[in-house]
């Protein structure tokens, strides 16, 4: 396939993605401040710390407010990664691809963008709650109509891909939102409101029940994190999503499970070995936030290594009539 | 909302002999719609445009503060063309196209057509259309102009006049197909009732003239749809011939020249495309041959092309026929080249390079259409009527100054059908575009866009000058 077209459904995932992590985010934040018994320990820095942009915040906004923040995560078309933004390159990603991706995951994209731009449009009546979870339902339609009217050809794997490195990064930065909400009051540690925020964490990545049901009565730092990062079955976690990812990076180079044979497939190899023999305690030890952030790191080199190997200009001829 | 008090007024109706009188293609049609509950055509209405927005089928409107998406104005009652009148026009069209299609081969070649003193010579190399580089080439099959889009149009007596031929990049026939889906969801039961040609096999068409292109021994030609971009304002319509195709949409970018073949480049290296139906204007194909400036084209793609190793539709070089001067010698051209008499019309043109003619453009401006020769889409205009002095006295400063660039043509006084207005029906003024397809045969596709004026009393039907559409239904039989 058409290299700027693979290039296209990937980034068309990951905006998608990226749009619904967004929401995920804001979300559980205004849950937290809701259970707070003041509301002026309400934080709204952490949520632009970890999207990594705060500097872009500050110089527009200043010291963060809540309406601040949510304007900029959500409304504001000049922040790349707000909500909004994320549906128009979504859309135009989309658009340069509709002949490869089905009619219906057209109709889902371009009922997504009326939504978000309907929403944009009258920010100051819009129900947030309600708002935010209709985002999270329009990006899970989406994969789901994806999944069940595109062929799981090659340009549904490049999706996949783009989609579940943006989750697995974002899981990351869930994870991270606490640990910095954390940070100012470590008195709280263990205590019935620190237990509410792990919930209100866990239920942001949809994963509170699931958690539940693994058997953990308990709701502990260590079991959440180990849960998020490490859990094989549950499809938000970090280490789920790079299984399934290297699923579809091997059945678009056509390579035998088990070899490489490009850099990409080695990096992602190695980071999936990681994460498969190493123990919570273990990143816990060297600092759980040092470690989100080396894993954060090491999705930014799998990103160029993809873009290299896929989409970047690539000279060598192929015959003609092999696929 | 009924027909009880639609009034045809002085214009040839398509659908009214006089008030109260329908045609009897439409009668059965007329009563239906008599019979619908208050209120539920308006609502079937905006159910259609609700799909086509959902569907995407927008194009942009750039106005100074934000930019805007748009649909189409679409409105739900359809133009028919009874199978009598098709057949007339399926004729004429085959004529006409087969006759523009020698002209070109001969203007590429030696020329008999200047040579025998049909055509000046300086008309054909005063146009901008005309291409040197593409002298001597030869198209496969001798076919140059594989996909066309004449306009036609009615006048008051409903006679059918031919406008335009549109042989580079005719666009619209995606809408010619969304409308009709729309339609069928709108209107299943009239469906059911009358014999209505399909369009759905458009695209099939398209493909097979495309493939008709490549060379016999190729089990598995490569086809292509070039478009320039996301930005085009027929960008819906390429990708959707593309995906209705089953083929790849490419942008200029993703195209390279490489050891003497166009390749486009994918996620497994390069691969060779054999047939580019391009929708990219000539200039902008190869910026070492055309426009150097073009980032929308393929550097070297004429050699390739020129050597047989790639076929491209339309042929380059089409462009020299839309010239509106040359399309005034097209009568000339099926006399000479066919030894018959036009069965369509071409609309009285005045060419003002000619001393005589621009005289009396000068002094008929009030009521006369000046149009410029190289212009599409209702730019370059002067709708002599309800222009101002000072509009008309600054189109004679430009036909004085560049006689080649204009040509004139009386006002006709377009045919109508009945369009919704608020709660009651008007007539609105339309035009006709038919896309003919030219394989080994020439096949033309039953209907076609209607387009309308929607403003009342306008005469202009392009979507940039707040025209709409119409479906188009071709009665079999």
């Amino acid at each position: 396939m058409l290299s700027r077209v693979a290039n296209s459904v990937y980034w068309l995932n990951r905006y998608i993605e990226r749009a619904e992590n967004v929401a995920r985010f804001v979300d559980v934040n205004l849950h937290l401040i809701l259970d707070l018994p003041d509301q002026s320990m309400a934080q709204w820095e952490p949520l632009v710390v970890v999207t990594g942009d705060l500097a872009l915040f500050q110089e527009k906004y200043g010291s963060p407010t809540q309406e601040q923040v949510i304007q900029f995560l959500t409304f504001d078309d000049h922040y790349p990664n707000s909500i909004v933004s994320c549906l128009y390159t979504a859309r135009e990603n989309a658009r340069s691809v509709r002949e490869i991706i089905s009619s219906e995951m057209w109709q889902e994209v371009n009922s997504f963008y009326w939504l978000v731009q309907r929403a944009a449009e009258h920010s100051q009546e819009v129900d947030l709650n309600q708002f935010f979870q209709e985002v999270k339902l329009a990006s899970h339609r989406f994969a789901g109509v994806m999944d069940a009217t595109m062929s799981h050809n090659e340009a549904w794997h490049f999706g996949q891909m783009g989609r579940l490195l943006e989750r697995a990064d974002k899981t990351t930065r869930i994870v991270d939102v606490k640990y910095y909400v954390l940070l100012p009051s470590v008195q709280d540690v263990g205590t019935t409101l620190d237990e509410i925020q792990w919930i209100a964490l866990l239920k942001s990545a949809s994963a509170y029940e699931m958690y539940r049901k693994r058997g953990r009565h308990l709701i502990t730092p260590r079991q959440v994190a180990e849960f998020l990062i490490l859990d094989r079955e549950f499809p938000r976690s970090v280490q789920f999503c790079l299984r399934q990812m290297q699923h579809s990076l091997y059945r678009i180079t056509g390579t035998e499970w088990n070899h490489w044979n490009m850099g990409v497939e080695r990096s992602l190899g190695r980071l999936c070995a990681d994460l498969e023999y190493m123990t919570i305690d273990e990143m816990i030890q060297q600092g759980l936030h040092e470690f989100l952030d080396h894993l954060q790191q090491e999705f930014n080199r799998l990103d160029d290594a993809i873009f290299k190997t896929f989409f970047a200009v690539n000279l060598d001829p192929v015959r003609h009539g092999v696929s | 909302m009924n027909f009880s008090d639609y009034d045809p007024e002085d214009f040839y109706d398509e659908w009214f002999v006089r008030q109260g009188e329908p045609r009897p293609e439409v009668a059965v049609l007329v009563e239906r719609i008599n019979q619908l509950p208050p209120g539920e055509l308006q609502q079937r209405q905006q159910a259609a445009q609700a799909v086509l927005m959902q569907m995407g089928v927008t194009f942009q409107v750039y106005s100074d503060s934000a930019q805007k998406e748009r649909i189409w104005p679409f409105d739900v009652i359809p133009r028919v063309v009874t199978a009598q009148e098709w057949h007339f026009l399926e004729r004429g069209l085959k004529q006409r196209i087969q006759a523009l299609n020698l002209f070109l081969q001969d203007i590429y070649h030696d020329q008999k057509i200047i040579k025998d003193g049909i055509i000046p010579a300086e008309v054909i190399h005063s146009s901008a259309g005309y291409l040197p580089a593409c002298q001597g080439l030869d198209p496969p099959g001798g076919v140059w102009c594989h996909i066309t889009g004449s306009d036609l149009v009615r006048d008051r007596q409903g006679n059918w006049w031919v406008l335009e031929d549109n042989l580079r990049v005719p666009s619209g026939v995606s809408y010619v197909l969304e409308n009709r889906r729309v339609m069928k969801n709108t209107f299943p039961k009239v469906f059911r009732m009358l014999d209505i040609c399909p369009t759905d096999d458009y695209p099939g068409h398209l493909l097979e003239t495309l493939l008709n292109l490549a060379p016999p021994y190729l089990d598995h030609p490569c086809v292509v749809v070039l478009t320039p971009g996301v930005y085009n304002s027929a960008y819906f319509e390429h990708s959707f011939l593309a995906q209705q195709m089953g083929v790849e949409l490419v942008e200029g970018r993703d195209l390279i020249v490489v050891d003497g073949y166009v390749q486009m480049r994918t996620t497994r290296g390069l691969k060779r495309v054999d047939v580019i139906y391009r929708r990219v204007d000539d200039v902008f194909l190869d910026p070492q041959v055309f426009n150097p400036h073009s980032l929308l084209g393929i550097p070297g793609i004429m050699e390739v092309y020129r050597a047989g190793r790639v076929a491209l539709a339309n042929a380059p070089g089409t462009g020299v026929a839309d010239d509106k001067v040359v399309y005034a010698y097209v009568p000339e051209m099926i006399r000479y080249y066919l030894d018959a008499e036009p069965l369509l019309q071409n609309v009285p043109t005045y060419l003002c390079w000619r001393a005589a003619d621009r005289e009396y453009v000068l002094k008929h401006l009030d009521e006369l259409v000046v149009k410029s020769a190289h212009e599409a889409g209702g730019y370059g205009m002067l709708m002599g009527q309800s222009a101002t002095p000072a509009e008309r006295e600054s189109f004679a400063a430009k036909i004085q100054q560049f006689p080649r660039n204009f040509i004139a043509q009386p006002t006709l006084s377009l045919s109508r059908v009945p369009t919704i207005v608020g709660d009651h029906f008007e007539g609105r003024h339309v035009d006709l575009r038919p896309y003919i397809l030219h394989a080994q045969e020439i096949y033309v596709h039953p209907g076609g866009l209607t387009r309308v004026a929607l403003q009342k009393g306008s005469l202009v039907v392009n979507s940039s000058q707040g025209g709409g559409s119409k479906d188009t239904w071709v009665l079999a039989g």
